[in-house]
């Protein structure tokens, strides 16, 4: 029965009339046929959440609902797309109305004509369960789109079609079950809202990798695990996000621009089928998705960004990838659901936000993990949540409450930033719980002395903020040698080492093996110089040999000439060792 | 368009009025009131239910009752009438003519809330706006399509620096066809009468729409007056193909007239008693800069706050921040020691800017300049402190250089005259210069190559 408008304050709006409406069911409003999300029902009134723009919509038009919930559609063709939050094509959109996006335009999220070649990988009669790998399609020159049987249906196999070109619509296979038959095609829906089972959730063993000095030696973060880089604006934010997407060594990446700037997404769209997957040479939007609902756009499919977007993920976790999400920025996310609470007239919580914030936000990074999937391979989805805390000042309740729940903190600050020393991650307030369960691999896949290393460096940082604090005091002249021997190296590994340009086309990525090489040799040079000075030799003849620039190059050397380098170095280190009191 | 009329106003704020039992009202729609004088005055519906609906009055509420005032629906959403007589006109906060010309007639309507731009069909802004000032040029890159706000404080010079901009972007740009939409919101008439001297003393006055609101008119116009202009700016950069610059000045008085309507309808505030959704409604200006595949035009803005109490975490300067692809700051240190335009630097930033410099714009050297030069000068300020403490004997040799650096940096480089207009090879050579004081070695975020072609180090 359709039911029809009786109230509209901006994005909300109260609907009488449906026959028994369903919360977070899709209502189509007015004439247009607006989507709307229920949020609220409070007797025969359903309020519904509208995310597409409400002007000039009236009081007294129809109201109709699907009787489904928010749901995206999946199936191959999502990689290399751009979608808005809810998950609308808007490559297709302009194509479709033009420049500007208009409220009411009804678009299919997975194109209905175009024909994929798929390969059994099952044969008839085998009893399937769900999550099950039974066909295999192509989707792009870096995934294999895994056909699964979807997560409600199982049972055996009665007929399979052979390899060929078919389009998402078309049935590849019928189960049968309890003498019910069901049909199987490329594309299945599933709720936004609820997160996609696995069988077990595992402990992550190992790292996702991303070519970041500051982020894989210090603060390393692990495949399905979570992270957090709250930061002020200017502080690079977005950059790392960007550097992640590009670099990381996740099989697929989701990038969702929530309320963010358009000209960002536009960033991305243009770089990325330029730049190059360092691990297979092709393009990087063969393994990318991008969701993007800018700032401009309607705030309550803001809301739903977040969770289009790690649906996706888990989709694709559900194959068995290592998929990362970047959700840039889950401040608007937040904001986006104040703005909506406040309109539904909830009682506020801290500054302003619901009072179900923490949980919702707990639900989000929970949607993470290294799991062991339903097809009983291992899959794991990776968060990454951007945080844009007013000021800078991370005591308000989005930072807090994602610092609760993410066990990465990147801390980007801005004075760091104002230095341009890049990536601002602050190595003093930033931590990674990771590292501890990281070492292992660490240990055997790059070098048994890893961890002492970097602890090591990371001592020397420490004990540089310390002595700074007395230069401050009594000048740098009055400090022991030692103490400007240390002040020397940390200064290597804040310039050297932790900075890194993002814009430079070869520091902008370092393999993990040259950062071993690069922090080794810098902690060979401390060493040979520290020795030196206890046997008395005078710093500044210490440092007449120059190796600081050298190793200052090192950045911007290309993986395969490191070595070469390294052995330069390394002979002006026997010259620091050869150094003496007497000539 | 049918209109109805009614006279069942319940409630009159100063700012809104319930109106009892309207048929099917619009969200967003225009309405007209009248008054028992005949005054008549427009307003906009701010939520509607079967009651009651809420409407927004833009101007005073002075006048109004319940019995005689009628309110009348227009039936479509605030459209302006776009045309290019628009150009070299002056208009009011809801777009009605104050230079006693008459009103824009046109069959062509647009909504002057805009529609958002399809991310996907944007195009990457990526032109470079010679701005003639070696801090925006050099350290601050201004590109077309991009929003870069001033942010300033009572009393610094960012008018005049938005005037020299405008007059110096537009002589690159004027075999093109360019336009400067200009919003005064909330300002006083002096600040006003500057523009357009300054405008009409440059040429640009005959290229540009004019949009004022003064700061004893209705504050309710405020939040109307930027989507007229951004609407002017689309109008010529989409459909007439021009490159359009629009400077809104103040933002924060938008700010204001933002903050005093959700406080009118008892919404729940959010920081400082702004609301919650001021993120979004600036957004929804900011983000209408840019440009499009497929059309030559393009919308540059400036916008212009001023920070209260020079803070830059206050909520407008830092939701701004957030939206826009950078900012110039104004710091009152330099404007207190003469340096003339006072631009802070350190705190400012183009996010864009990498698209805009480089071989093929500016210079290829330019990257290296600019980061090595915004070192140097953070690393002396940086001493410039500590010296204030240890003394200037304390510092090594190379400090000393630095110390000095920085020095001249605000001085030379930052400092500059109103009529002065620098060509990036000049901002670049003056920065090379500046470097040079410097010894060699410390040149670490410049390659070698450009080193041997653009260093001015004398030969030892």
């Amino acid at each position: 029965m359709e039911g029809k408008i009786i109230g509209i304050s901006g994005s909300v709006v109260t609907v009488s009339g449906l026959e028994d409406p369903m919360m977070n069911n899709i209502v189509f409003i007015g004439e247009k046929e607006l989507v709307g999300e229920i949020v609220k029902i409070e007797g025969r009134n359903a309020i519904i959440q509208v995310y597409e723009d409400t002007s000039g919509l009236k009081v007294g038009e129809k109201a109709v609902d699907s009787k489904e919930p928010l749901s995206v559609e999946l199936g191959p063709g999502l990689i290399g797309s751009i979608f808005d939050g809810i998950q609308r094509p808007l490559d297709k959109i302009l194509s479709k109305e033009g420049t500007f996006i208009s409220s009411g335009i009804k678009i299919n999220s997975l194109d209905r004509e175009k024909k994929w070649h798929f390969k059994p990988k099952a044969e008839e009669g085998k009893a399937v369960e769900p999550g099950e790998e039974i066909g295999e399609v192509k989707e792009t020159s870096l995934i294999k789109h895994k056909v699964i049987v979807p997560i409600n249906k199982k049972g055996i196999i009665k007929k399979i079609a052979e390899e060929g070109d078919y389009t998402v619509e078309d049935t590849i296979a019928v189960l049968e079950d309890d003498k019910k038959t069901e049909e199987i095609k490329l594309m299945t829906k599933w709720p936004v809202r609820t997160a996609r089972p696995v069988k077990e959730k595992l402990s992550p063993t190992v790292p996702l990798l991303t070519g970041q000095r500051a982020i894989d030696t210090m603060f390393p973060v692990a495949m399905g695990g979570t992270a957090a880089v709250p930061g002020p604006f200017g502080s690079g934010k977005t950059v790392i996000q960007h550097q992640l997407a590009k670099w990381s060594d996740a099989d697929v990446i989701v990038y969702v621009g929530c309320g963010e700037r358009g000209n960002e997404m536009t960033e991305i769209l243009t770089t990325f089928p330029e730049l190059k997957d360092p691990k297979s040479g092709k393009p990087l939007m063969d393994r990318t998705i991008l969701i993007a609902n800018t700032s401009n756009m309607p705030v309550a499919a803001r809301e739903a960004s977040i969770y289009t977007g790690i649906t996706l993920a888990e989709y694709y976790r559900d194959m068995g990838y290592s998929v990362a999400v970047m959700a840039d920025s889950t401040s608007r996310w937040a904001e986006a659901l104040r703005e909506l609470s406040g309109r539904l007239e909830e009682m506020p919580g801290e500054e302003g936000y619901p009072a179900y914030l923490g949980r919702r936000v707990g639900e989000f990074y929970e949607r993470a993990g290294r799991a062991r999937i339903l097809s009983g391979k291992i899959g794991a989805a990776t968060i990454i949540g951007a945080v844009s805390p007013p000021g800078g000042d991370i005591s308000e309740p989005v930072s807090q409450n994602t610092l609760r729940v993410t066990r990465v903190f990147w801390a980007l600050d801005a004075s760091l930033a104002n230095a341009r020393h890049f990536p601002s991650i602050n190595w003093l307030n930033s931590y990674s719980l990771y590292t501890d369960e990281l070492d292992q691999w660490y240990r055997k896949n790059i070098a048994e002395d890893w961890p002492e290393l970097r602890d090591k460096s990371m001592a020397t940082l420490q004990k540089e903020a310390e002595i700074n604090e007395i230069v401050q005091l009594v000048g740098y002249d009055a400090l022991p040698e030692s103490d400007k021997l240390i002040l020397d190296v940390a200064r290597m590994l804040r310039e050297d080492y932790l900075q890194q340009n993002a814009f430079d086309e070869i520091d902008t990525y370092a393999s993990v093996s040259k950062q071993y090489r690069m922090l080794k040799i810098i902690n060979q040079v401390f060493d040979a110089e520290k020795a030196a000075l206890e046997r008395n030799v005078p710093i500044e003849k210490i440092q007449s040999v120059q190796v600081k620039p050298k190793i200052a190059r090192l950045r911007y050397t290309k993986e395969e000439e490191i070595d070469a380098k390294i052995k330069e170095i390394e002979k002006d280190i026997e010259e620091i060792k050869k150094t003496n009191v007497e000539k | 368009m049918e209109e109805i009329e009614y006279r069942t106003i319940e409630r009159v704020t100063n700012v809104l009025l319930f109106v009892k039992d309207v048929k099917n009202a619009g969200y967003n729609e225009q309405v007209e009131i009248e008054l028992e004088t005949g005054k008549k005055v427009s307003g906009q519906v701010l939520a509607t239910n079967e009651d009651v609906t809420i409407i927004q009055v833009f101007g005073e509420t002075t006048g109004m009752n319940t019995q005689t005032t009628k309110v009348r629906f227009k039936g479509t959403t605030f459209k302006m009438p776009v045309s290019m007589d628009m150009v070299g006109r002056v208009f009011d906060g809801l777009g009605r003519p104050r230079d006693g010309g008459i009103p824009i007639f046109s069959d062509e309507k647009m909504d002057i809330n805009g529609s958002p731009i399809n991310p996907y069909a944007r195009e990457e802004p990526s032109e470079f706006v010679q701005t003639g000032i070696s801090s925006i040029d050099c350290m601050n890159t201004l590109v077309r399509g991009q929003k870069l706000p001033i942010f300033s404080g009572s009393g610094l010079a960012h008018n005049k620096l938005a005037a020299q901009i405008v007059k110096q972007a537009k002589i690159l740009a004027e075999k093109q066809n360019f336009y400067v939409v200009f919003g005064g919101i909330g300002i006083n008439s002096e600040d006003a009468n500057f523009f357009v001297n300054e405008f009409q003393n440059s040429g640009a006055l005959e290229r540009s729409v004019i949009f004022l609101n003064l700061a004893a008119e209705p504050s309710m116009e405020r939040v109307i007056l930027p989507r007229l202009a951004l609407t002017a700016a689309e109008y010529l950069a989409y459909e007439k193909n021009a490159h359009v610059m629009v400077i809104l000045t103040d933002m924060t008085n938008y700010a204001e007239a933002l903050r005093e309507i959700s406080a009118a309808r008892d919404e729940v505030p959010g920081r400082r008693g702004y609301p919650g959704y001021m993120y979004t409604d600036l957004a929804g200006l900011f983000e209408r800069a840019g440009k499009v595949k497929g059309k030559e035009g393009s919308v540059t803005q400036l916008p212009i706050l001023t920070m209260p109490s020079d803070d830059i975490t206050h909520p407008i300067p830092d939701l701004t921040g957030y939206i826009t692809e950078g900012q110039v700051v104004l710091s009152r240190a330099l404007d207190k020691s003469g340096i003339y335009p006072g631009v802070d630097v350190l705190l400012s930033l183009s996010r864009l800017m990498n698209q805009g410099i480089g071989k093929d714009s500016t210079r290829e050297d330019h990257r290296s300049v600019s980061d090595q030069l915004y070192a140097a000068y953070a690393k002396g300020k940086e001493l410039r402190s500590l010296t204030e403490i240890v003394g200037e004997d304390a510092l090594s040799k190379i400090d000393k250089q630095y110390l000095h650096f920085a020095e001249e940096f605000e001085t030379r480089f930052i400092k500059q005259g109103f009529n002065e207009d620098r060509s990036i090879n000049e901002t670049l050579d003056l920065g090379w210069e500046l470097l040079s004081s410097i010894d060699k070695s410390e040149m670490k975020r410049i390659k070698p190559e450009f080193i041997e072609k653009y260093g001015k180090w004398k030969q030892i």
